[in-house]
């Protein structure tokens, strides 16, 4: 069961700051190489890719691959010029998309 | 080729062999660091030990721990365990059982009816004899409060629910209440399998936690194994460990059988172990290696 992702993120900013975004998420991330009690192979099952868009515009996206452990967490950092929201989404093996936002407001 | 290297080898080996020696003599000492969750929350890791305990001061576990994972529990953010806290959240607020119920229809908002439950379990139960602690109460609860079935051990909502339970006493000082009912003797009883010897190794929680924390078992630094932190964020199985997991963990690492969990040994030895950490912050939940 794939719960809430925990994003922590500035609720207002001065324009031009350059905020840090942190992002955890609950997921088992297999790797694909780990076997069962029956010597089969437990199928990889891991978050392949992440993406961040602030009012439509990636501003951040990463690949994955097997070696990231269990509950990964991704840190980045932007620079906002305007109000907006951020939208984050995390895409599994299953095709899954686990999706969160988070809205920007400009200080003053 | 290392023939023709021998000399210079021995040499290095030995220059290499002293700066081991001090800076594990460095290493194994309890860092000297301390825990403020969120820049906010002072945590109490090092406390004057409660009349009768054996060692000169109680020290968490945090301390044995490498910087990095130290780092993790000193942001509520980073700490990972606040996953499994959050998932707790869920299960208290989930109506299960014939009766409809969750566990805020009877308690409300955890964060002021649950506040001091973490630091005190634990506790003597009358109805049931013995002491109860907080994955029981929960059982008990749901049996019948909720006509819920009882979690089985480590499964289910237990693991978080408790986690989460106990969350709300982050920070105030660990301290059971030995004077009712039958405390005393279940703490003699936990005091007894604290110091008995088991297993194929020889090998008791005082050989290890006692007589050598802040030594290294292999590459393990110990620690006075204090159990402040439980349901504890164990990096190595990247999950919240319970406390009777741990336990059992420990006693088969002695290559003995190991008791079931909430059986009257473990409940014992939770009591002894809780009240040995006496004064310390509640970590709920704890990042370990």
């Amino acid at each position: 069961m794939a719960s809430k992702p925990r994003v922590k993120i500035p609720k207002s900013v001065s324009a031009g700051d350059v905020i840090t975004i942190k992002t955890l998420i609950k997921h088992k991330m297999e790797s694909g190489q780990r076997k069962d009690k029956e010597g089969n192979v437990i199928p990889r099952d891991i978050i392949n890719h992440f993406e961040a868009a602030f009012n439509g515009n990636v501003v951040f996206s990463v690949d994955i691959d097997p070696a990231v452990s269990a509950n990964p967490y991704i840190e980045f950092s932007s620079r906002i010029s305007e109000a907006g929201t951020f939208v984050m989404k995390w895409t599994d093996d299953a095709g899954t998309v686990i999706e969160t936002s988070k809205d920007i407001a400009l200080k003053g | 080729m290392n023939r023709f290297l021998a000399p210079v080898a021995v040499a290095a080996t030995s220059v290499l062999a002293v700066a081991a020696v001090t800076s594990m003599a460095v290493l194994a000492a309890p860092a000297d660091d301390s825990l403020v969750i969120d820049g906010e929350l002072e945590m109490s890791t090092r406390v004057a030990p409660i009349e009768g305990h054996p060692l000169p001061e109680v020290i968490s576990g945090w301390h044995y721990r490498t910087e990095d994972t130290r780092a993790l529990q000193q942001d509520s953010f980073d700490n990972p365990g606040m996953l499994g806290v959050e998932e707790g959240e869920e299960y208290w607020n989930k109506v299960e059982g014939t009766m409809g119920k969750s566990c805020a229809s009877c308690h409300g908002d955890a964060s002021e009816s649950m506040v001091g439950v973490g630091a005190s379990y634990p506790k003597w139960s009358e109805k049931l004899g013995k002491p109860i602690n907080v994955e029981l109460q929960i059982n008990h609860c749901r049996v019948e409060n909720m006509g819920a079935e009882p979690y089985k051990f480590d499964k289910g909502g237990q693991k978080p629910l408790t986690a989460f339970i106990k969350h709300q006493s982050q920070g105030l000082p660990v301290e059971l209440n030995l004077e009712e009912g039958e405390m005393q003797q279940w703490w003699e009883r936990g005091k007894e399998t604290y110091y008995r010897r088991t297993g194929q190794l020889n090998l008791s929680c005082a050989t290890c936690h006692e007589d050598n924390n802040g030594k290294y078992i292999r590459a393990d630094h110990l620690s006075q194994g204090n159990v402040n932190g439980f349901p504890t964020y164990r990096l190595k199985q990247s999950n919240l460990i319970s406390l009777h997991n741990r336990f059992r963990g420990c006693i088969r690492d002695t290559r003995a059988e190991y008791p079931a969990a909430f059986s009257d040994e473990l409940m014992g030895l939770e009591v002894y172990t809780t009240w040995r950490g006496t004064g310390l912050s509640v970590e709920t939940p704890a990042v370990r290696q």
